[in-house]
């Protein structure tokens, strides 16, 4: 029962309508409403480096709730997100240089394009399953990568393509001051798509086909749809973000979209929590935050006796690699399922307050 | 309770045996012609045949491994027949895969349970509604917008009635996997009665509970068919009530139906007492004379 969110008492629901909400209570609401509110205020008083690691935060959030939505929510498994989000930037980029689409709608409509592609690789997953999807993914992983490299028309190959910066109405969003709002309206909007659609009946066919699928095809889930559709929501989501990113940084590069970063995208989701939309966010926080943390962790130490001691020198930098490898090796095994089910936690622990249970 | 199959059962056997068929006959909604299946070398069923009226509370019995499971399975689409033809409202299904055959109306119940584990009851049920909803993952996705908010509501209205019905008003924002097992079997049974369908198909509906829950779940099962007027076919080994509450019996025994009627015409079938039911003791009595000789051997 420990996953069944608290009402206070006296929060009684006299409507189906008010016990459908986003939110389970009015406090938690109001709570997320402040917090954007906050948000919105943030370039007032933050420097461009935090709020450079916000807007991260915002496109690579967007992204990792589509990878959720194929391997917490669906079930399936993909080694293979990065190549749809830099396909997404890709496509949002030639969109605006080659074919004259305002950046408005070369966003979105490189989510399209990516969606389409993310169906296409998602053909097998309707037949494959566990390991073997995974390679199939890993597949498409390649695929891509080398689509990135060769196709000069579309990537602009080894030399990159530049992204022009978003323009709305002829306000240019090209600082982080500026692009900072776009990202958080991006952020807010496909996080409120996500939470309906897991709400709703295309969403809960989803969760059934990942907790039951020979009973999810007794209700009349079609098993092949729902498998290749995930892969098509979860590619739109990847495009979209990779697009951000395209327009944010105004240049987008075939290098940067390794399987390593795929690796990357799984442990954001891992770590927030499978299943989770919040988790997902919270998830991508922490793997955006981790590498500046342990950076001021090993200047603490640099310089140190321990420094000299252990003889460090050059090798300092290497110690917040490892260290970030660690925290992840550490959550996995103390808290498996992921930062969301912690704050659940903490959240009961307060309310339940002097009890247990 | 298996050995005394006649014994009065507690709970719903208060219908008399007169009450017991439906008053109108003669429409059938399934029927299996000549159902052949086979894995490998393995006859699950053999050439079995029947027909299902509609309105009808119809039960399969027969001994484990006897082929119940694979019949209902070749029902409701999980299995499709080696050999022979399934037709369901006159509509030929043999090679419908399941989801289209749960849109036509046809809905189970597992004999293991086969719920979704980390969804709460109510979401549970409401997958249920999926091919009676429309709204999809765009539309769902936009929620306010495309009025999916209203249909997912009124959708959540008849949902309420079926927890109701079955009394888990209690549990129906816990976390399905959490509950206990007759519970679970009561969810199981709710999500597909969400489905609305006109012939629902359950597999051990009452296995592995305490007699107060199995009379509870016998109520809800008379109810679905009187009330509800759906068509129930029940796989069951607790005799006392598939002998109570079913309008007609089919006997399975090596994947070979045995054989098929009321309940009483089945009970006193020479063959079925034999294959499942167990003899009676006089026709036991040559037998009981050989122990003594034995005796004297040893």
């Amino acid at each position: 029962m420990a996953s069944v969110s608290i009402i206070p008492s006296g929060d009684y629901k006299t409507s189906y309508g008010s016990d459908t909400t986003i939110f389970p209570t009015r406090t938690s609401r109001n709570f997320a409403i402040l917090g954007v509110v906050l948000l919105l205020a943030c370039p007032a008083f933050m420097d461009r480096y935090w709020l450079s690691l916000l807007i991260q935060i915002s496109y690579l959030g967007i992204a990792a709730l589509g990878l959720n939505i194929l391997v917490g929510f669906t079930g399936q498994i993909s080694i293979g997100h990065s190549a749809f989000f830099g396909f997404g930037a890709f496509a949002s980029a030639w969109l605006s240089n080659s074919v004259g689409v305002p950046v408005a709608l070369a966003i979105p409509l490189a989510g399209v394009i990516t969606t389409l592609v993310g169906l296409l690789f998602g053909m097998p997953a309707a037949r494959l399953k566990g390991l073997y999807l995974a390679i199939a993914t890993l597949a498409a992983q390649y695929i891509l990568q080398d689509f990135f490299a060769r196709a000069d028309w579309f990537t602009g190959g080894t030399a990159g393509t530049i992204a022009e910066p978003l323009t709305i109405f002829g306000f240019a969003f090209d600082t982080d001051e500026r692009f900072f709002y776009v990202a958080l309206v991006a952020l807010v909007v496909m996080y409120i798509l996500a939470t309906n659609l897991m709400r709703t009946r295309d969403g809960r066919a989803l969760v059934a086909v990942r907790d039951h699928y020979l009973s999810a095809e007794i209700m009349g889930i079609n098993l092949t749809k729902y498998r290749t559709m995930s892969f098509g929501i979860s590619a739109f989501y990847a495009g979209i973000g990779g697009a951000l990113y395209a327009h944010y940084l105004q240049f987008v590069s075939v290098e940067g979209f390794t399987i390593l970063f795929s690796i990357q995208f799984l442990g954001m989701i891992i770590i927030g929590g499978l299943g989770s939309i919040m988790g997902t966010l919270m998830g991508t926080a922490f793997m955006v935050f981790l590498p500046e943390a342990m950076q001021a962790l090993t200047k603490l130490v640099s310089g140190t006796a321990l420094d000299t001691a252990l003889n460090l020198k050059d090798n300092i930098a290497f110690l917040r690699e490892m260290s970030i490898g660690l925290v992840i090796i550490l959550f996995l095994v103390f808290e498996p399922d992921g930062l969301a089910h912690r704050w659940k936690q903490i959240k009961a622990y307060w309310k339940l307050y002097p009890f247990s249970h | 309770m298996s050995g005394a199959p006649v014994a009065p059962h507690p709970g719903p056997g208060q219908n008399s045996p007169g009450q017991k068929s439906p008053t109108t006959q003669a429409e059938t909604i399934f029927e299996a012609r000549g159902v052949n299946l086979r894995f490998g070398g393995v006859h699950a069923l053999t050439d079995v045949s029947f027909g299902i009226r509609k309105g009808e509370l119809f039960s399969i019995i027969g001994p484990n491994g006897a082929g119940k499971t694979s019949m209902v399975n070749c029902i409701s689409g999980r299995y499709r027949p080696t050999d022979g033809k399934v037709y369901f409202k006159g509509r030929d299904v043999t090679g419908m895969t399941p989801n289209h055959r749960a849109a036509l109306g046809i809905g189970r119940t597992f004999q293991n349970l086969a719920l979704f584990g980390h969804m709460t009851v109510l979401d549970n049920i409401m997958v249920g509604r999926h091919h009676l909803l429309k709204n999809n993952f765009l539309t769902g996705s936009l929620y306010w917008l495309t009025g999916a908010r209203k249909e997912e509501l009124s959708h959540r209205r008849e949902v309420e009635e079926i927890i109701d019905f079955l009394e888990i008003q209690h549990v129906r924002k816990a976390t399905a996997g959490t509950l206990s097992y007759g519970l679970r079997k009561r969810v199981e049974l709710a999500r597909a009665i969400a489905l609305k369908p006109d012939l629902i198909l359950l597999d051990e509906p009452m296995a592995g509970m305490n007699l107060e829950e199995k009379e509870d779940m016998a109520r809800y099962i008379v109810d679905l068919n009187e009330e509800f007027g759906m068509t129930v076919v029940m796989i069951e080994h607790d005799m006392g009530v598939v002998m109570d509450i079913s309008h007609r019996v089919m006997v399975l025994e090596f994947g070979k139906k045995i054989a098929e009627g009321k309940p009483e015409e089945v009970l006193a079938d020479p063959r079925v007492r034999r294959a499942y039911l167990g003899e009676d003791d006089e026709e036991e009595a040559p037998v009981a004379t050989i122990p003594p000789a034995r005796k004297e051997v040893a």
